[in-house]
């Protein structure tokens, strides 16, 4: 394959058909097994937030259907549960062809004679003409999905392929296996399945970057494609007047300045600070903020989204969100506050059906680490907020 | 050939009834909300009867083993 120099992902000027040819090329179909030899080659990991490696997934959903006799069924995972998130709505907006072309690779690599693309309601209707223009060898069925936080899980996206509730199911058994239909099921997030349409097309940078969501105080938020090996401070800014940095987003991680500034965002080195890229979030926190009022009332958020199926989340989640509410506030804490939330944190991780509860867990741990000098203010009965400020970290338009 | 057996747990299926911790209470605690805790790792040889005896009482169905012949 020749190695040609892509302009990325968001590069075509408008998103029809004729702008996407002409920017990217046509997709040669490859044959079955090359895709996941491709995805491997490159390191192509997940974008939806777990960064798990793409080809692995492939051949296992490909394994599952010829040991079921089953054809498989590809979803594209387009949901962007994240208030904080809006990459997925723009690479939608902007590069539809290239989502759809890697929904047809993703086919082609597992055997589907069913693809879905799962999208938030309001984009089904341009997603309909766009999918118009096309003769897809394997069919596309758009499927809306609510606007909730637990919607992009992904076996609460196949429930609400099958026409269900929005909620996470029972992992045994796992998606891969019994998924959309009972079929053997594979869910990729939009953006890793760009990537894979762009490398399918010989761009060897495509696996190599990642689209962000940056939130910065006085800039409008906006959505970038940026290399793994920029430095975080070069992708946001953080030189005056930022107070800690939130990476990956409300299942992410906060970090002081001093530690984003210095870490590039090669999952590795994001690992060794304790963070990910998660859902590709980066926010700076603004000097006039408080982090633990911003992380308690986000926490509040998460524990509301918990669809409450299983018993350590559903018990331990509002438990843990009152606890930072309650530190969120000036005074001296309860005594004991803070061993009951380190107690709750330590029952809810790895119990539940999916990881929610673990993700919602490093948010407030991280929280607890980055801002532990406020905790003491606080308890003096002081906070750093100017008062009357607005919430810096949104909590999207179902909340 | 040796077979390794381990407990599994549906979180979404357990209820919190707590048979189980009183059948096998060598493998099961109850956390201080009333659900389960299971000890890590595969289930020592002696253990394998009552496991199933406290996969067979849960009202729920929520508890499994899961066996592994290498
Ligand atoms: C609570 C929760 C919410 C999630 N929301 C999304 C989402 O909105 N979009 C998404 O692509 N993945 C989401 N995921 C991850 C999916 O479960 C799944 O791992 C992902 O879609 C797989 O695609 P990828 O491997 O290409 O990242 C979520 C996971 C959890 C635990
Ligand atoms: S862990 Fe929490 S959010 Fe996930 S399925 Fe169970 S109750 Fe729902
Ligand atoms: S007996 Fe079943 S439902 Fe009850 S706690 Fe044990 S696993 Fe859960």
């Amino acid at each position: 394959m020749t190695a040609v120099l892509s302009p990325g992902l968001l590069a075509a000027g408008d998103p029809t058909l004729a702008t996407h040819l002409a920017v990217h090329g046509p997709l040669r179909p490859p044959a079955p097994d090359a895709v996941a030899d491709l995805a491997a080659a490159h390191g192509l990991t997940g974008r939806g937030g777990a960064g798990f490696p793409v080809a692995v997934k492939l051949r296992a959903v490909a394994g599952a259907a010829h040991a079921g006799r089953r054809r498989a069924v590809v979803v594209g995972n387009g949901a962007e549960g994240e208030p904080a998130a809006h990459k997925d709505a723009v690479l939608l907006a902007r590069a539809p062809h290239l989502v759809l072309d890697g929904l047809q690779l993703v086919a082609a690599a597992t055997g589907a004679d069913d693809a879905v693309l799962a999208v938030p309601g309001p984009v089904v209707a341009v997603l309909e003409r766009h999918l118009a223009e096309r003769a897809d060898p394997v069919p596309v069925r758009l499927v809306a999905v609510p606007d909730r936080f637990l919607a992009g899980e992904e076996s609460a996206l196949v429930s609400v392929v099958d026409g269900g509730p929005p909620l996470p199911r029972s992992k045994r058994p796992p998606v891969r296996e019994r998924g959309v239909a009972g079929r053997p099921s594979l869910v990729q997030n939009v953006e890793t399945l760009a990537r894979l349409a762009l490398l399918a097309r010989g761009d060897r940078r495509a696996a190599a970057g990642v689209l962000v969501t940056r939130h910065a105080a006085g800039l409008p938020v906006d959505v970038a494609d940026v290399p793994l090996t920029a430095r975080l401070d070069a992708v946001l800014p953080l030189a005056t007047g930022v107070q800690a940095v939130l990476v990956g987003g409300y299942h992410g991680s906060w970090l002081t300045v001093g530690t984003a500034a210095g870490v590039t965002l090669e999952p590795a080195e994001l690992a060794g600070v304790g963070a990910a890229l998660g859902a590709g979030v980066l926010a700076a926190l603004p000097e006039d903020r408080c982090g633990l009022v911003e992380t308690a009332r986000v926490v509040g958020h998460l524990a509301e989204q918990s669809a409450g199926r299983c018993g350590p989340c559903l018990n331990g989640l509002p438990r843990i969100a009152a606890a930072l509410q309650a530190l969120a506030r000036p005074g001296p804490p309860h005594p004991g506050l803070l061993a009951d939330l380190g107690r709750w944190c330590g029952l809810v991780v790895g119990r539940g059906a999916c990881s929610h509860p673990d993700g919602s867990v490093r948010l407030v741990a991280s929280a607890l680490r980055v801002f532990e000098p406020e905790l003491a203010v606080h308890a003096s009965g002081c906070c750093r907020a100017r008062p009357g400020t607005a919430p810096f970290l949104p909590l999207g338009s179902g909340a | 050939m040796s077979r390794a057996e381990r407990l599994v747990l549906d979180p979404i299926g357990c209820r919190g009834h707590g048979v189980c911790a009183e059948l096998l209470p060598e493998r099961i605690t109850l956390d201080e909300w009333g659900f389960p805790l299971l000890a890590p790792g595969d289930l020592p040889a002696g253990l394998h009867r009552s496991a199933r005896r406290a996969v067979a009482a849960c009202p729920a169905r929520a508890l499994d083993l899961d066996v592994e012949r290498h």
